[in-house]
């Protein structure tokens, strides 16, 4: 059994998806804490310097790398997976199973991964991109230091009502795809034992919530003027 | 139970052969008592297609007691109608209404081709228990019955997935047509027992490999399998499979 | 006089005897060897399987889509063995007498005691396959008892054993295949066999999906198609269930062996009406803690729960009070249809009587409260403490009920009535499983060997995998040891090409019929007069009726029966029209043998002989032998006799009372 075999198999390809998605939610946490910073409402300073630290240091860069490979390996396999699974029924059924059997959204991973995908490229033009290549404003931090002012460019973009509703439909997609991805993740990586999988069934449940949440609602702060 | 009668508009998926085409039929059958079964139903609707020179309708039926898994339609949208836990040859016309409209097709799948009507070529199956569903052991060959304890949880696991009848409605529930329910029942089965722990590892490789080969798709976890399954196989046995081929293929010497 | 070919010698050494001196096939020799299997039930996988390993070139038939389906799958209860795992006095003696006794005194003594001291290899086997009996806490095998035998011998996987027994066998099967020693051929049904010079050399079948005849050359030919039920149309057996193999064999020259032996199984789910395609078994089990009733007064139309304690009659426990409940399957049959023809039966058809939970119920009820400390309990507690002990032990038996009645046994007692279940004829067959053609075998259900005139409950599934795994491998051996010089025939040889020409005759004729009557009613027809003449009891006039009816009805088949489609496609109404016109011609002999059988035994009741009090009258003095019969001519037969001798088991009276 080459390692080829290995992931080119349907489970393969499977753990796969599985092992991406969950350094996926290892990056999403991350993400949502650094940016949870905007609510000390210190107009920006902690959360600049935050995403000062991330940007400069080697382990993070050297990490975000490895990120993106991973997002790339993530939508392209989920792509691959989603033509292949729709290819494999044929003539289709006049009334469908619906919802009988199972949730929409977990019959529709491949929607939503989708729409992830589009908001995600967004999202990056809008600020990733500027960061890493563009101009960016430079703000002062406390100690002195001169960092990007990523806080002051979510400001001026979270004052258009329309990027704010894009952000908050990009947050449901999240939403939706977390409330299937957690739980399927770890049943795909091999967890069979029933008491850890009702353990991850919830801890899926509230981890989708409070980051699809947190993310919705850094737009809306700022668009409200909750944050200043 | 209150008894009643029962006129019926059928809408019925006729294929004549694996090469042509198909198509809806619509059918009215009269007079169906509520104490029928779905079956003896198609047996009045065939005796009555027969007496007016049309052909009757092909469907896949052997035991009608829920045990042999050959039979094989998907009612109004879900394998084997609308009962839970139960297969067509169980589910009784108490199901339905008076003037209700049913629509009755064969499993859908690659994997599975139409031979004719509702009748679908489910040997990909037998093929995929060909590749090592089994445990290799010779007729004479076994030891005393008692030689090697099993403790009894383990043993009523295996057996609650050998209940798996090989009806595939699984593949038919799933969006993506996959078979891992059916395999992973195969596996849990055998995996979990210690007769059938020298053989896990090529097993799980040799299934899932065949199962590919076939055309079914992967899993996407969405459990539709689990809530159209006949016999309550749990999805958590596909986790299992996940597990015993994660580990087959990761530890493997080449 | 009939040679059945039992060794010589000690009872509890003929096999050994016989193993250790039958003739051997090189490994070399076995590779050039091919051995048709016809039915993939547990003695055709099993068969398949073991000879497969062996080294044979193995083909198997079966007209399903996947041998896993043959109806062995829907045994329930259990299997026997002797293993004495319990430590409460089983043998092998003792697993034998009680096959012997149970089957009235009309089964050889050399092959039953085989098959009792081939059962515990059964097992041995079975686990090692991995096929997951049910167990103890310590891990070991749980058995339960059976059918009224005073041991606990029966091995189960709770309400399934047959299914996963067959499973086991079917797994062994296909890893044949997978080693390319066995060639599966699934949606075939065998039409015809091939003799050359005397012996059996090959099948004429049909592919069920294109309509093609094929032709398949063996050095042998194994049928292990089942039992023939399905000619009462009502049965448990499963739809597809037929005689047609072993009917063509007969006609081919194989004896038949004590056709009228049917078994009616005591507790199934009555008919509820004109429309009802089979009968559907409720374990016998349920007999170990259920209570069989009838009203006291004649057409009784209270409810159940309405009649009071004193107005029921528990009519097992009344005229049989040592074994009550649980006397064999024959007794409770007879004896459910006494009380219904007398006009005591139940529910709408008063074709049925009440199996009822209520007392057992409250007995479990009543003890979990006192496990549980609860003292002076509710009688709602009980009955929901004794609805959870019930539950466990036969959920899917009363789940099963409710769907298909649609009432909730928990509340309200079952109905059941007794249905055709087992036929313990079949071709006869002598200690090497040879059919009267050499070369021609026949394995489980549809020979007639171990069971006498009436089966005991969980020995079907081990007389099928005895001749499957533990019998056939070595007599098999014996016949084709001789025949390693026999080349290949090709299929082109005359006796092929007449024999397909045969088969496709018939085809054509019962196309070309296209009268009026569909198979399906003519089926159901048969099954009216066999049930009312040749079914629980038998009188001659009835049969004498039944054979003139039958003829009658074969006639009408062959010059009105309407079949549509053509013959190459898939054609299910014509599969089941071959069937049932070689129901037919049985549904005749069955009635010929029974009315030559002037006693009563088994599962064989003849109104004229029976005692006093109605139980069923045996005649050693002139019955003591299998009616093996040889088919001559249309509607004619020969009957030779095989004389049953008792050398250890001396034949008594059966009494349970």
């Amino acid at each position: 059994m080459t390692w080829k075999q290995v992931f080119t198999s349907s489970i393969g390809q499977k753990i796969t998806m599985a092992l991406t998605g969950i350094s996926l939610i290892l990056f999403l946490v991350v993400h949502v804490s650094v940016n949870a910073c905007i609510w000390f409402n210190d107009g920006g300073q902690i959360f600049n310097g935050a995403a000062n630290f991330l940007g400069e240091n080697a382990v993070p860069r050297i990490l975000e790398v490895g990120l993106f490979l991973f997002l790339i390996l993530h939508i392209v396999q989920g792509l691959v997976l989603e033509a292949q699974n729709r290819s494999r029924r044929g003539v289709g059924y006049a009334i469908d199973y619906g919802n009988r059997g199972s949730t929409w959204y977990s019959r529709s991973m491949g929607l939503l991964g989708t729409l992830l995908l589009l908001f995600l490229i967004i999202h990056l033009i809008d600020f990733w991109i500027p960061s890493r290549f563009g101009v960016m404003p430079e703000t002062t931090l406390a100690d002195g230091k001169q960092v990007h002012n990523l806080y002051s460019l979510m400001q001026i973009r979270f004052q258009q009502g329309w990027i704010v509703i894009i952000y908050v439909l990009g947050c449901i997609s999240l939403l939706y795809h977390l409330l299937h991805g957690f739980y399927s993740a770890f049943k795909t990586a091999g967890v069979y034992n029933k008491r850890y999988l009702i353990l991850i069934r919830w801890a899926g449940y509230l981890f989708s919530i409070i980051v699809s949440l947190g993310f919705a609602m850094m737009p809306v702060s700022f668009y409200f003027g909750w944050v200043k | 139970m209150e008894h009643y009668n029962m006129n019926l508009t059928l809408k019925v998926w006729r294929q004549r052969n694996s090469k042509e085409k198909g198509r809806f039929e619509t059918y009215k059958v009269e007079n169906i008592s509520s104490e029928m079964s779905f079956l003896e139903m198609f047996d009045v609707l065939n005796e009555k297609l027969i007496t007016e020179d049309k052909e009757p309708i092909a469907f896949d039926h052997d035991c009608r007691e829920g045990i042999c898994g050959a039979c094989s339609m998907y009612i109004n949208g879900k394998p084997h109608g609308p009962w839970k836990a139960n297969t067509v040859c169980q589910l009784h016309m108490r199901a339905f209404n008076d003037g209700d409209t049913i629509v009755v097709e064969p499993w859908r799948a690659k994997a599975f081709p139409v031979i004719k009507d509702l009748v679908v070529d489910r040997s990909a199956f037998d093929r995929i228990i060909q590749a090592g569903g089994f445990i290799s052991v010779n007729t004479g060959n076994a030891v005393d019955a008692n030689a090697i304890p099993v403790d009894k949880e383990s043993a009523d696991k295996s057996f609650a997935a050998a209940a798996c009848i090989g009806c595939g409605a699984c593949v038919a529930a799933c969006k993506n047509s996959s078979a891992m329910l059916f395999v992973s029942a195969k596996v849990a089965h055998l995996s979990l027992l210690p007769q059938g722990s020298p053989e896990r590892k090529t097993r799980v490789v040799a299934m899932i490999n065949q199962m590919d080969k076939e055309g079914f798709g992967a899993c996407t976890n969405t459990n539709a399998c689990e809530a159209a399954c006949p016999k309550e196989i749990l999805v958590t046995n596909i986790g299992r499979l996940n597990h015993e081929y994660m580990t087959a293929t990761f530890t493997a010497d080449k | 006089m009939l040679d059945a070919k039992i060794p010589e010698g000690n009872l509890n050494s003929k096999w050994t005897d016989y193993k250790g001196h039958c003739k051997l096939v090189n490994p070399a020799n076995k590779r050039r060897l091919e051995v048709i299997i016809v039915g993939t039930g547990l003695a055709g996988a099993s068969a398949a399987a073991s000879l497969g390993e062996l080294g044979y070139k193995v083909k198997a038939f079966c007209f399903q889509d996947s041998p896993r389906r043959a109806h062995s799958i829907a045994a329930q209860g259990g299997i026997n063995a002797a293993k004495n795992y319990q430590n409460d006095g089983d043998s092998i003696f003792r697993l034998f007498y009680d096959t012997i006794k149970g089957g009235d005194y009309r089964s050889r003594e050399g092959n039953v005691h085989r098959l009792a001291e081939v059962s515990a290899n059964i097992i041995d086997q079975c686990v090692a396959q991995g096929v997951p009996f049910a167990r103890e806490y310590g891990g070991l095998l749980s058995n339960r008892s059976f059918g009224g035998v005073q041991v606990q011998r029966t091995f189960y996987a709770a309400g399934q054993t047959g299914q996963q027994l067959l499973i086991g066998a079917y797994q062994a099967l296909e890893r044949q295949v997978a080693l390319g020693n066995v060639a599966m051929y699934s949606r075939h049904e065998m039409l015809d066999v091939v003799l050359i010079d005397g012996k059996t050399r090959g099948i004429i079948c049909r592919n069920l999906i294109t309509g093609e005849l094929e032709r398949h050359f063996g050095h042998a030919v194994l049928l292990c198609t089942g039992g023939y039920g399905n000619v009462f149309y009502l049965s448990t057996n499963a739809m597809g269930c037929n005689v047609t193999a072993a009917w063509k064999a007969h006609k081919k020259g194989a004896y038949f062996g004590n056709p009228c032996f049917t078994q009616i199984h005591p507790t199934c789910i009555p008919v509820s009406g004109e429309y009802q395609s089979k009968l559907t078994l409720m374990s016998e089990s349920l007999r170990n803690d259920g209570r069989i009733w009838v009203p006291k007064k004649q057409n009784d139309a209270r409810k159940p729960n309405d009649i009071p304690e004193d107005e029921r009659d528990y009519y097992l426990e009344r005229r049989y009070p040592a074994f009550g409940n649980l006397v064999p399957r024959d007794v409770a049959s007879r004896a459910a249809k006494e009380r219904c023809d007398a006009g005591y039966g139940v529910g709408s058809s008063k074709q049925a009587v009440y199996l009822d939970y209520a007392d057992a119920i409250q007995r479990y009820g009543k003890i979990e409260a006192g496990k549980q400390g609860i003292h002076n309990p509710s009688s709602e507690q009980i009955k929901q403490l004794g609805d959870e002990v019930v539950k466990e032990k036969y959920g899917n038996l009363f789940d099963m009920y409710e769907k298909i009645t649609g009432e909730n046994p928990y509340e309200v007692p079952m109905r059941i009535y007794p249905a055709v279940h087992y036929t313990m004829g079949g071709l006869w067959v002598d200690y090497e499983l040879q059919t009267t053609v050499p070369g021609l075998y026949c394995l489980g259900e549809a020979n007639f060997s171990d069971h006498g005139a009436n089966r005991l409950g969980a020995s079907a599934l081990m007389q099928g995998l005895a001749d499957g795994y533990f019998v056939i491998p070595y007599t098999i051996g014996n016949y084709l040891a001789d025949e390693i010089r026999t080349k290949e025939i090709p299929t082109t040889h005359p006796e092929f090409e007449e024999t397909e020409k045969t088969v496709a005759a018939r085809i054509e004729k019962l196309m070309s019929i296209k009268g009026n009557e569909t198979v399906e009613s003519l089926h159901k027809r048969l099954g009216k007069i066999m049930w009312d003449k040749c079914g629980m009891a038998r009188n001659a006039a009835g049969l004498k009726e039944a054979i003139e009816e039958i003829r009658a009805l074969k006639k009408e088949f062959w010059s009105n029966v309407k079949i549509p489609g053509s013959i190459d496609e898939f054609n299910p109404e014509l599969d089941k029209a071959g069937r049932v016109a070689d129901f037919i011609e049985l549904g005749e002999l069955m009635c010929i043998d029974a009315l030559e059988r002037n006693e009563s035994c088994g599962g064989h009741f003849r109104e004229e002989y029976q005692t006093e009090d109605g139980e069923a009258k045996r005649d050693d003095e002139n019955y003591m032998y299998v009616s093996a019969w040889e088919y001559k001519a249309d509607e004619q037969w020969d009957l030779h006799k095989e004389e049953l001798k008792y050398d250890v088991v001396h034949p008594t009276q059966r009494s349970y009372k």
